[in-house]
């Protein structure tokens, strides 16, 4: 597969700011267009990530934020992917791009989100699992995380303060980064302080929703050379892949696995495999990288991912983080940006922030959470419904 | 709840069935001999593309995978009886179906009570209720001693 430029970065800083999203993803790309000096006129195509929580110009994201930067009668698409909304944007862009349809594209997303937890779709819609999980059962998308969590301090004993831990670290990063929604240190008293949502998960370490944006402008190499643009940061590789049967992992929405009954459960569970094609596009492995942001939707997930991502063993990932490697200054740097937990999730601008981020640690831009002498990275991703992503970025 | 004629109903029909010994209906796939639940939103079995899928009762006993509660009451559509009792819910694994199915843990029981690894039975327990009916939904029992802080009113 081709490598795509990334040639510029752009973000709007998350918080709670309750204006309307295109606001923000407009702002995400007019910063990403300058920091590429690519004029709005020369892009051909634009790859909205929809957010489903501000009305009809929500769904069709892209045009939303077309026609706020100008109708130039430029090629348009919106896609949803849950949280993965982002990253299906920039493979559509990816396609856009390597089949020659368009030189140069801009990927966005934004939010703006209620507060509170994340419910359904409103009305009575009893053969929709999101639905019945609230429904019949009171599931809410913490009480998923703590089932991991729990799951994790039943097989590999680990404790509330390693995942306190997680939280710790991330809000460290999060001070220096001036788009982060709460760039605040946190300590582990902090985190025992703060009330308990889903056991033995607390307040401060599930991550709230938040608004915001974020924007990439990316292109064929030719063009970045055109551009004069000789050493861009690349996108390497993109994964956007579903489970494969039998998902033996329970998961949101579901209110039940498949089942491994008729078919073996594939060697890679469904997360591993997410990061599995990412690695396998750009040919490259867990020992290759030098940074990695994952979707710490509670502070317990980050440890899964480091287990997900090959980091350390299955089993292993308590160590790692108690040993400092997955700290700036570590061995391998997990969400120098701050993470989830220093920005809530602006759903489907998220996944595109995690590779602004990357973008800026492999440029050197990353001032006070630099990870130093950063040539490869890789982002993981979660949605419901089976969806999820990872992109590998390389110098 | 002396004298209470309300009718006891499934909250959703197709789900689960009412009785003394209640069962998640479940589906096993005609060709790969796969499990799901729910019986019309549990299948993802690329061996089973026309989609058959016979009714079952899934084993009505398991182990629990994991379990966590909410304490903050969960937005709609739960319904949420005040005062709001923190919800406990399970992630129990059945050993024939080879899956692990969600389901609230009976009242009386919370986290502290739970373990990993623990035997659970279905039960049946009101999940809301108005003037005509007690809406039911499926919930996990631990089997065995009822809890010293137990009080609910599962009916399992």
């Amino acid at each position: 597969m081709d490598e795509l430029a990334i040639l510029g970065v752009g973000m709007h800083p998350w918080g709670k700011w309750g204006r309307n999203f295109t606001e923000y993803g407009v702002h995400a790309a007019r910063l990403a267009l300058a920091d590429a000096a690519v004029d709005w006129r020369d892009v051909g195509f634009v790859s909205g990530a929809i957010t489903v929580r501000c009305g009809y110009p929500g769904y069709v994201s892209g045009s939303t934020f077309a026609r706020a930067l100008g109708f130039t009668g430029a090629q348009v698409a919106s896609s949803y992917a849950a949280c993965a909304s982002g990253v299906t944007a920039l493979s559509v862009a990816r396609g856009q791009i390597l089949s020659g349809a368009c030189d140069v594209a801009l990927v966005v997303g934004a939010d703006t989100t209620p507060r509170g937890f994340l419910a359904p779709a409103e009305g009575d819609r009893p053969d929709d699992t999101d639905w019945l999980r609230f429904h019949m059962v009171g599931a809410t998308n913490p009480v998923y995380f703590a089932l991991h969590a729990r799951r994790r301090m039943a097989l590999y004993g680990a404790t509330p303060e390693d995942f306190a831990m997680v939280k710790v670290k991330n809000s460290r990063h999060g001070v220096h980064n001036p788009n982060a929604r709460y760039p605040k240190e946190y300590g582990l008293e902090d985190v025992a302080n703060s009330p308990m949502v889903s056991d033995p998960l607390r307040l401060l370490e599930i991550c709230a929703t938040s608004d915001g944006g974020a924007a990439l402008v990316v292109s064929s190499m030719d063009y970045a050379r055109s551009l004069g643009v000789r050493d861009p940061v690349r996108v390497t590789g993109i994964s956007t892949v579903t489970p494969t049967y039998p998902d033996t992992v329970i998961d949101l929405p579901y209110l039940a696995t498949d089942s491994a009954a008729g078919t073996e459960a594939p060697d890679l569970g469904f997360k591993e495999s997410i990061v599995a094609r990412a690695y396998e596009e750009a040919g490259m492995g867990p020992a290759d990288m030098d940074v990695a942001e994952v979707y710490d939707l509670s502070s317990a997930l980050e440890l899964d991912w480091y287990e997900h991502l090959g980091l350390c063993e299955v089993g292993e990932a308590e160590s790692l983080l108690r040993s400092g490697a997955t700290s700036i200054g570590g061995r391998i740097p997990v969400n120098p940006s701050g993470g989830l937990g220093a920005f809530g999730e602006a759903v489907p601008a998220q996944a595109i922030a995690q590779v602004c981020e990357l973008t800026w640690q492999l440029r050197d831009q990353a001032g006070g959470r630099q990870v130093e002498g950063a040539r490869v990275g890789v982002t993981a991703n979660q949605g419901l419904f089976g969806h999820g992503s990872s992109v590998l970025v390389r110098r | 709840m002396t004298g209470n004629t309300r009718q006891r109903v499934p909250s959703v029909e197709g789900f689960f069935t009412i009785g003394d010994e209640p069962h998640l209906i479940g589906g096993r796939l005609a060709d790969s001999g796969g499990y799901c639940f729910p019986l019309h939103l549990g299948g993802s079995d690329p061996r089973n593309p026309a989609g058959e899928v016979e009714e079952v009762a899934l084993s009505r006993t398991g182990l629990i995978w994991s379990f966590t509660n909410s304490t903050y009451p969960p937005p709609p559509p739960f319904i949420i009886t005040e005062p709001y009792v923190p919800v406990v819910v399970a992630a129990v694994e059945l050993e024939l179906e080879k899956m692990v199915v969600l389901g609230q843990v009976a009242p009386g029981w919370t986290v502290d009570d739970l373990e990993v690894g623990m035997e659970v039975e279905l039960v049946t327990g009101v999940l809301h209720e108005d003037e005509e009916c007690e809406y039911l939904t499926w919930q996990w029992q631990p089997i065995g001693d009822r809890p010293v802080s137990g009080g609910g009113d599962s009916d399992g």
